[in-house]
């Protein structure tokens, strides 16, 4: 019996035309004074595996069309998935008559005319034709050497592709398609002292090797059996990319310059105004973002259309500039800027077994788990380390040892910079999902505050 | 876990504003428009979505599926966000689609669709069906489920009295505009936020054994943060609106609020938290308001008792759990002191979880998780139920699912998530104040804030919202950067004293998530107020 033809439509989406043609429609029916649309389709399709076989999995497609009505200050935003004509021409309707009742905005902002964009590159096909027989493949590479090693394995296979569309009534137009696509794995001992976390991501599927990724959670499942206790305090830490990346992202989320200037941030400065160039982290360090970076490829616009280009938000540990919205940016006097997009962090030349072989006693950490803030006047975070925590002594890895709590901010961590590896990117969402893009290096780092202990495997 | 619910309006506008792709899958960011009038509205509940799920339900059949279950979902929301004299954003959103369910030789497949047409359903039910048999790749325990009663007609709403969508809009943008002045009028307040949310969900659920249940489920949550900054612009404070929860209730819930009334006091406490003193570390006696100590249960009762957690299915990411292996928690296992009695149900009236019938279309029950201290049950769903058929069998109760389906939107799979989760109150008739009176040398901690615990839930860190210090039975003045450090056992049967039922309040989150992809989770917490002796308590204060 032959294979029947597959009814998945993975790589389902508005093209270009099409959706030029959802926003000249809505464009169409607009009578306000501006009028906005933001239009974003694609599927999305997962298999999840837990104790050694697939146990949920998912594909769906949905197109949403979010048009955004502007009567002199006022404004309202409407949003559906229903994309019928009759259905655009209500959504417009509502849009309008939600801007008539809304109060006036002092500081409303025009939408912006026509825009140049950098072309964009970040599609991959191997991700948006990836079918659920292929996950199903994934997810064995990983699920069969850990039932043959008596081990048991859970993880997560996603991906996605999709376009977005950006259009305005005065003749801006943007579209960009865009994929991506994540596979995570933990992998336990059956007794339950031993656990190992493993994960990779990319715009393109085929830069995931699933069955590597396996073998490196099934060796430090194995390796992390029977962790013993040690006393929190300040550490010496030896950081993966991953457990760096779910730390150095947050520092994005803390870049609003309208909150510095207003006196409640990190990046306010005592009397007022910002730290705008003032050294607050280490010289070796440099974050950008940038929708080109071949590792973490975005779109080149924003929601409102903005196009999106190199952003260098701080350079050898001096802060050149935060976050503007358009608003902000005109009170200020200086061009807008925006978080979000692609993160990246500047590396050096050691690999994490140099970071390792140099330290003298000290923490070897996979990643991080529930963090969440503490104090927003140090960036202050607490959570824990998870899946894979490891005693360094004379520069070997010796044994496991028990997870712990921190309360710790990336700021006093990039000032504590011991020596940085090459910088890659990782999957530095908590959940598993795509996320932003996010790209580090390991790094070690002195004094690394560890409040408690954890009987958590 | 537990985002908050100022992380989840936080995301849920920048999904509104942004054009990533991170926000395009999630139905739960998803929206939908305020139609004009109701007649235009797309209904779930209308003749045609019955005949459709049918369609869907004979489409996996006749694909070979020996069980089906569809839900078609039309759900909107309405976002209103300001800060001072402002406001900053309006967004309506409408999301209409539906997922098909299906079981092809104890395999599942799921597949969903925002094309609600007679092709798109039936082309998806066979993807769903396609997808289940490249699930069985290396099967080693099939799904079996537990039995339930179909049916074939149920109806349940929401106790909403007001529709949020009924009510103007001009209104409820002129109420936050009101209520930020009153906070503005405090001196020392510089800056406020304040929202609204609402939600509504019409779902019709059908399954190959006979069910049609159509549901209709509101929520609403108002909120306000007021954030004080000192003078040399050297500190600043914040006080978020925890004394209002989030509710599964119409606009009446927002009127009941009285944010204009309330405001000046929130303002009040964030320029009082200023010239607060900081913590000493230590150990102290801990008394814990309900609008707190909701949040506690949630991430250290209510989560580690998910039967899934126990059996390891979500290592990946939301973590396991230290009640387990189930076989030698049940009824040997002390949570707490013999006075600890908590509660799984999704009754109680205007609560976040309340349902008629579960995504598994069961009927949910109310049950004691921790009977007496000792752990009693676990929250289940039709295919886990049957996990536990020893320890039922054993007790001569049913084996039954406790109706603990739920999936976020039509485009996502239903799973195992948590019902309200509830401390249920003492017997002796006392309240905060009494138990404050009974304390000699403690801190008294109002409202949630910092969250963050394990993924097996045994250590866990919380904050909150007001920080008082206790002498002798009195508050003798305010405390900031306070944080205690917990291990969840020895923290439960260090509780002491327990409130009695006068002192019963409802807490809860809509942004209780778990699952891969995260879903999120709406959710009650009742409890009363508490005493725990001798907790750890760090300061959370740093120099920059």
């Amino acid at each position: 019996m032959s294979a029947p033809r597959s009814l998945s439509v993975p790589a389902r989406y508005l093209s270009r035309e099409e959706a030029r043609a959802v926003a000249d429609r809505v464009l169409g029916f607009a009578t306000a004074d501006e009028t906005r649309v933001n239009i974003s389709s694609g599927g999305r399709g997962n298999t999840r595996f837990a104790v050694n076989q697939i146990s949920t999995a998912g594909d769906n497609y949905d197109a949403t069309v979010s048009i955004r009505s502007v009567i002199g200050k006022r404004s309202g935003t409407v949003t559906t998935n229903k994309l019928d004509e009759e259905s655009l021409r209500r959504a417009v309707r509502t849009a309008e008559q939600l801007a008539r009742l809304a109060p006036e905005d002092p500081e409303a902002m025009p939408e912006l005319g026509a825009q140049r964009y950098e072309a964009d590159n970040a599609w991959s096909d191997s991700t948006a034709t990836l079918s659920p027989t292929a996950r199903a493949a994934a997810v064995q590479s990983i699920a069969a050497p850990s039932r043959t090693a008596e081990l048991i394995s859970t993880g997560y296979l996603e991906h996605q592709a999709g376009s977005d569309t950006v259009a305005n009534s005065r003749g801006l137009f943007a579209y960009g398609r865009n994929t991506g696509a994540v596979l995570t794995t933990t992998i336990r001992t059956p007794d339950g002292t031993g656990s190992g976390w493993a994960g990779g991501v990319a715009n393109d599927w085929s830069r995931i090797d699933a069955a590597a990724l396996g073998a490196r959670a099934l060796e430090k499942a194995k390796r992390s059996q029977n962790p013993v206790a040690i006393e929190p305090g300040r550490y010496t830490v030896v950081l993966e990319p991953t457990a760096v990346g779910n730390l150095v992202q947050l520092l994005s989320r803390a870049f609003s310059a309208r909150s510095a200037d207003e006196g409640r941030s990190f990046f306010s400065k005592a009397g007022g105004g910002t730290k705008i160039g003032e050294r607050v982290l280490d010289p070796r360090v440099t974050l950008v973002s940038d929708p080109h970076d071949e590792r973490a490829p975005t779109n080149t616009f924003t929601g409102d259309g903005m196009p999106v280009t190199r952003t260098t938000w701080v350079e050898n540990g001096v802060v050149k500039t935060l976050a503007y919205d358009r608003y902000w940016a005109e009170q200020k006097n200086v061009e807008p800027t925006q978080a979000g997009g692609s993160f990246i962090m500047s590396g050096g030349d050691a690999s994490l077994e140099e970071l390792i072989a140099s330290t003298e006693r000290g923490i070897l950490v996979t990643r991080f788990w529930y963090i969440r803030p503490v104090d927003p006047r140090t960036i202050l975070y607490t959570g824990l380390t998870r899946d894979g925590t490891f005693l360094i002594e004379n520069g070997k890895v010796t044994r496991a040892v028990k997870n712990l709590r921190f309360n710790e901010s990336p700021v006093f961590m990039l000032n504590n910079l011991e020596g940085l590896g090459r910088p890659e990117r990782v999957s530095a969402s908590e959940s598993g999902g795509v996320g932003q893009g996010v790209v580090v290096p390991p790094i070690k780092v002195r004094d690394f505050n560890f409040t408690s202990l954890s009987d958590a495997i | 876990m537990a985002s908050s619910r100022r992380d989840f309006l936080r995301s849920s506008t920048a999904l509104a504003l942004g054009a990533g792709i991170a926000g395009r899958a999630s139905a739960q960011g998803l929206s939908v428009p305020h139609w004009p009038s109701a007649s235009a509205v797309p209904s779930a509940v209308d003749p045609h979505a019955k005949e459709l799920a049918l369609r869907a339900l004979d489409a996996a059949r006749s694909a070979g599926a020996q069980y089906a279950d569809v839900r078609i979902t039309a759900g909107r929301t309405q976002n209103i966000f300001t800060r001072e004299r402002r406001v900053a954003g309006i967004n309506d959103r409408e999301t209409f689609g539906f997922g098909v369910r299906t079981l092809v030789d104890g395999a599942w497949g799921f597949a969903a669709s925002s094309d609600v047409t007679a092709e798109e359903v039936t082309r998806v039910a066979r993807q769903a069906v396609e997808q289940a048999r490249a699930n069985r790749a290396a099967q080693l325990r099939p799904v079996t489920l537990a039995p339930t009663e179909p049916v074939p007609n149920g109806v349940w709403r929401a106790p909403a009295r007001i529709d949020p969508f009924d009510v103007d809009l001009q209104d409820k943008a002129e109420l936050l505009l009101a209520a930020n002045e009153a906070a503005l009028g405090v001196k020392g307040a510089r800056f406020v936020n304040s929202s609204m949310f609402f939600l509504r969900d019409e779902k019709t659920y059908a399954n190959t054994e006979g069910s049609v249940i159509t549901q209709t489920i509101y929520r609403a949550q108002p909120s306000m943060t007021v954030t004080a900054v000192s003078s040399d612009m050297a500190d600043f404070q914040s006080r978020q609106s925890t004394d209002i929860q989030p509710m599964g209730r119409g606009y009446e819930h927002v009127l009941d609020a009285k944010l204009v009334e309330t405001a000046p006091r929130w303002a009040d406490e964030a320029v009082q938290k200023l010239s607060a003193k900081s913590v000493d570390v230590g150990r102290y006696d801990l008394v814990l308001h309900p609008t707190h100590l909701w949040l506690t249960i949630h991430e250290a009762i209510a989560h580690p008792t998910e039967l899934d957690r126990a059996y390891g299915y979500e290592a990946n990411y939301a973590g396991t759990s230290f009640v387990s292996p189930p076989e030698e928690m049940l009824g040997k296992f002390r949570y707490g002191p013999e006075f600890m009695n908590v509660q799984g149900d999704r009754s109680q009236e205007g609560s976040l979880a309340a349902c008629g019938w579960d995504d598994d279309g069961v009927k949910p029950d109310t049950f004691l998780i921790i009977k007496n201290g000792v752990v009693n049950d676990y929250q289940t769903t039709r295919e886990q139920a049957l996990w536990l058929d020893w320890w039922y069998k054993q007790q001569n109760r049913p084996v039954r699912s406790h109706g603990c389906s739920y999936a976020q939107s039509w485009a996502d799979v239903q799973f195992q998530r948590m019902p309200n989760v509830s401390l249920l109150p003492g017997e002796q008739d006392i309240g905060w104040d009494d138990i404050i009176a009974a304390t000699d040398r403690g801190i008294a901690i109002i409202g949630d804030g910092s969250f963050s615990i394990d993924q097996q839930r045994y250590n866990a860190q919380f904050g909150g919202q007001l920080f008082y210090e206790i002498k002798g039975g009195k508050i003798v003045g305010m405390l900031k950067d306070v944080a205690y450090q917990i291990r969840t056992p020895e923290f439960w049967n260090a509780m002491d004293m327990l409130g009695g039922e006068k002192s019963y309040e409802l807490g809860g989150a809509f942004g209780d998530g778990k699952g891969q992809p995260a879903q999120s989770n709406s959710v009650s917490h009742g409890c009363v107020p508490t005493r725990h002796r001798q907790i750890n308590i760090i300061n959370t204060g740093r120099t920059a």
